[in-house]
């Protein structure tokens, strides 16, 4: 029977089927970070129920961590306590982490890939939605809650009900200036952010085969921002080479038997998708969001919307409701809204590749003194590739702040929020109310917009900086 | 697990879609250790505002949240789901429910119901124009009953099950220990283990 991608590695790690009931799934790769995963292993204690595969298992520290002072103490104490919690659920369940300081410490979904432990046709879970960045490998990879995280660590495999799938198809070259960040904004503004509920999504086409590594995660990362639980990529040359020589890839014998296997995970031509969308990749723009929840984006040429010319009464309610908490007028084009914060790194966004592009619109140039720019870099093993690369120079002479790793002000667990009506431009995955500090008002961005709205002071993209007077 | 068959209380109407699960519990609170205490935070932000729903008097003791389509969005965590039932809510009803918030919540004992938009909006209408309206929801009998009506909902045979004996998926899962440990043998080599670590 022709199968998809995601049929080909459910069907590779199913452990039990039986009518009436869910299938049980094998889990390749666990990932566990500080916020999700201390309430599980309480679970695992009143049981008195082990891990059952720790060498399947690889913890870090990224949601709670500063990225200024990190040799001091953690100042906030609920924060130091959750960490602390980790650390010693690390040491009584024979657990690996990477903690602070490491050099292999790092936002989880940074961390599992560069090591190499992230690899094509393996199940790959943690208490964190997006572990969809992952699927960029052709690996079926998911979020999940705290009663999943101990589910999965007393038993190594998770009760699943099958997901439909949907084939994402983007077709043509980008333009310069667009990038793997502005397809998944696309992609989230046509289907909505209830899109891919129920579907694990596979991206396929011209414009996501040209995709390095880096850009086929920022893209399945964002999976979870149209409702889908996973988003997958097959695996071809670009994913191997990626591979090659990291610390956990197969070597010798074992690297042939893996590309062997790797090379049979792409979906079937006489395979069906319940859902399919295609997109054009000619006409993409750089695409940011004005609204509250990622699906509200638009091209950064156009204007912000009328919640009056939505048809649907639900839309026109959120529009409306978006317009008000965001402080932001009808009509007003997207280009002239000024920022006060401009935030690059995340899951999404904070690899080296996303360091670089951004660097190098800012070379030699100043940023706006209208604003502040945090460059938070994914791991630690990216902040040093950027430092022997010159990149913290870069960022510096322009007047950014270089910062240490983690998961920093996507979220604001630590001490780098948003303050109340402080509007940023962000290479991060959420706008929601509130996410990067409370009354915090984000527009999400790619890295190049980033750097160009750092510059002018407003969103703009690379384009903009051509005809303008820039850094003066 | 606490076991749900059937509860009866009284409605909240959340007119709100895409409600994510950063409002739900936002991340500040998400550094506490247990699964308790949470009910505080619980919409934290919106609460702010004296007209939000769940500060107005009349609905304050409401067990049944029903809210717009796409509700729990985002972040997977299920702080969310303990959020709500550390407040009091037993079940939410929407047209539509993020599949993470949604496998949480029936992993934890908080049923979502998803009936259709317009159900939703009768609803509403019910409870805002009398807020002591009784509602139903029953898994036994998979309906919601409010005043004269009756509306059936879907839910896969086996999630009933597992919620009304209160089991947890644990224990039912590691029944099939022997099938987990034969599949561990026929796991290719070139799997990669993170220990010992490579760096």
């Amino acid at each position: 029977m022709a199968l998809t991608l995601a049929e080909k590695v459910w069907r590779d790690h199913l452990v039990r089927s039986a009518d009436g009931e869910p299938d049980l799934l094998y889990i390749d790769l666990h990932l566990l970070h500080e916020v999700t995963s201390a309430q599980a292993f309480d679970g695992l204690r009143l049981a008195g129920r082990k891990v059952r595969r720790p060498d399947l298992t690889i913890a870090t520290e990224d949601h709670n961590t500063p990225t200024i002072d990190i040799d001091k103490p953690i100042a906030d104490l609920v924060s130091r306590a959750q960490i602390d919690a980790l650390r010693n659920n690390a040491v009584e369940f024979g657990i690996r982490l990477h903690s602070l300081g490491d050099a292999d410490q790092g936002i989880v979904h940074v961390v599992g890939p560069q090591l190499g432990l992230t690899q094509p046709g393996m199940t790959v879970v943690c208490g964190d939605s997006h572990t969809s960045t992952h699927g960029a490998f052709g690996a079926l990879a998911f979020g999940m809650g705290t009663s999943e995280v101990e589910h999965v660590m007393a038993t190594q495999t998770l009760p699943l009900k099958k997901f439909k799938t949907m084939a994402i198809t983007v077709n043509g070259k980008l333009k310069p200036g667009v990038t793997s960040k502005d397809i998944i904004l696309a992609v989230i503004a046509k289907i909505g952010t209830g899109g891919g509920q129920g579907y694990v999504l596979e991206y396929r086409g011209e414009a996501i085969r040209a995709l390095s590594m880096e850009g086929r995660m920022t893209v399945c990362n964002m999976s979870i921002e149209a409702g889908a639980r996973a988003g997958m990529i097959a695996p071809d040359e670009t994913t191997f080479e990626y591979l090659k020589g990291r610390p956990h890839a197969p070597q010798g014998a074992d690297w042939d038997a893996a590309v062997a296997y790797w090379s049979t995970l792409q979906s079937d031509p006489a395979a069906k998708f319940d859902a399919e969308v295609i997109l054009n990749a000619d006409e993409l723009a750089p695409f940011v969001t004005w609204g509250t929840n990622p699906g509200q984006g638009l091209p950064l040429t156009a204007n912000v919307p009328n919640p009056n010319e939505y048809s649907d009464p639900e839309e026109r309610n959120a529009a409306s409701r978006a317009l008000e908490y965001m402080g932001l007028t009808a009509g007003t084009p997207l280009r002239d809204i000024k920022i006060d914060t401009v935030f690059l790194g995340s899951c999404t966004n904070g690899r080296i590749e996303d360091l670089r592009a951004s660097a190098e619109i800012l070379k030699g140039k100043k940023i706006a003194s209208t604003l502040r720019m945090l460059v938070v870099p994914g791991s630690a093993k990216v902040r040093l590739q950027a430092e022997a690369e010159g990149l913290d120079k870069v960022f510096l002479d322009a007047g950014a702040e270089w910062r240490q790793a983690g998961c920093s002000m996507c979220l604001g667990m630590n001490p780098d929020q948003l303050a109340v009506g402080e509007r940023s431009a962000s290479t991060s995955n959420r706008n929601f109310e509130g996410r990067q500090g409370k009354g915090g008002r984000t527009h999400l961005v790619s890295p190049l917009v980033a750097a160009a709205t750092a510059l002018r002071g407003t969103l703009s993209s690379p384009a903009d900086l051509d005809s303008a007077k820039v850094g003066a | 697990m606490e076991k749900f068959i059937s509860h009866t209380g009284t409605g909240v109407p959340l007119r709100r879609s895409n409600v994510d699960t950063d409002q739900i519990i936002p991340a500040v609170w998400l550094k506490k250790i247990t699964r308790t205490g949470f009910e505080e935070g619980l919409f934290a932000a919106w609460r702010q505002d004296p007209e939000f729903v769940l500060n107005k008097p009349e609905f304050a003791k409401g067990t049944v949240l029903v809210a717009g389509a796409d509700f729990g969005t985002g972040s997977s965590r299920e702080h969310a789901v303990w959020a709500l039932q550390n407040y009091g809510f037993r079940a939410v009803i929407s047209s539509r429910f993020a599949d993470i918030f949604r496998g949480n919540s029936l992993k934890g004992g908080l049923l979502t119901v998803v009936l259709s938009q317009s159900d939703v909006e009768a609803i509403w209408a019910a409870i805002e124009s009398d807020p002591k309206t009784e509602i139903t929801v029953d898994l036994e009998a998979r309906q919601v009953r409010y005043a004269t009506t009756s509306v059936g909902f879907e839910i896969d045979d086996y999630t009933r099950w597992r919620l009304m004996e209160g089991l947890d998926d644990i224990g039912l899962t590691l029944r099939h220990v022997d099938a987990i440990d034969d599949f561990e043998k026929t796991r290719p080599a070139y799997k990669p283990a993170t220990l010992p670590a490579k760096v």
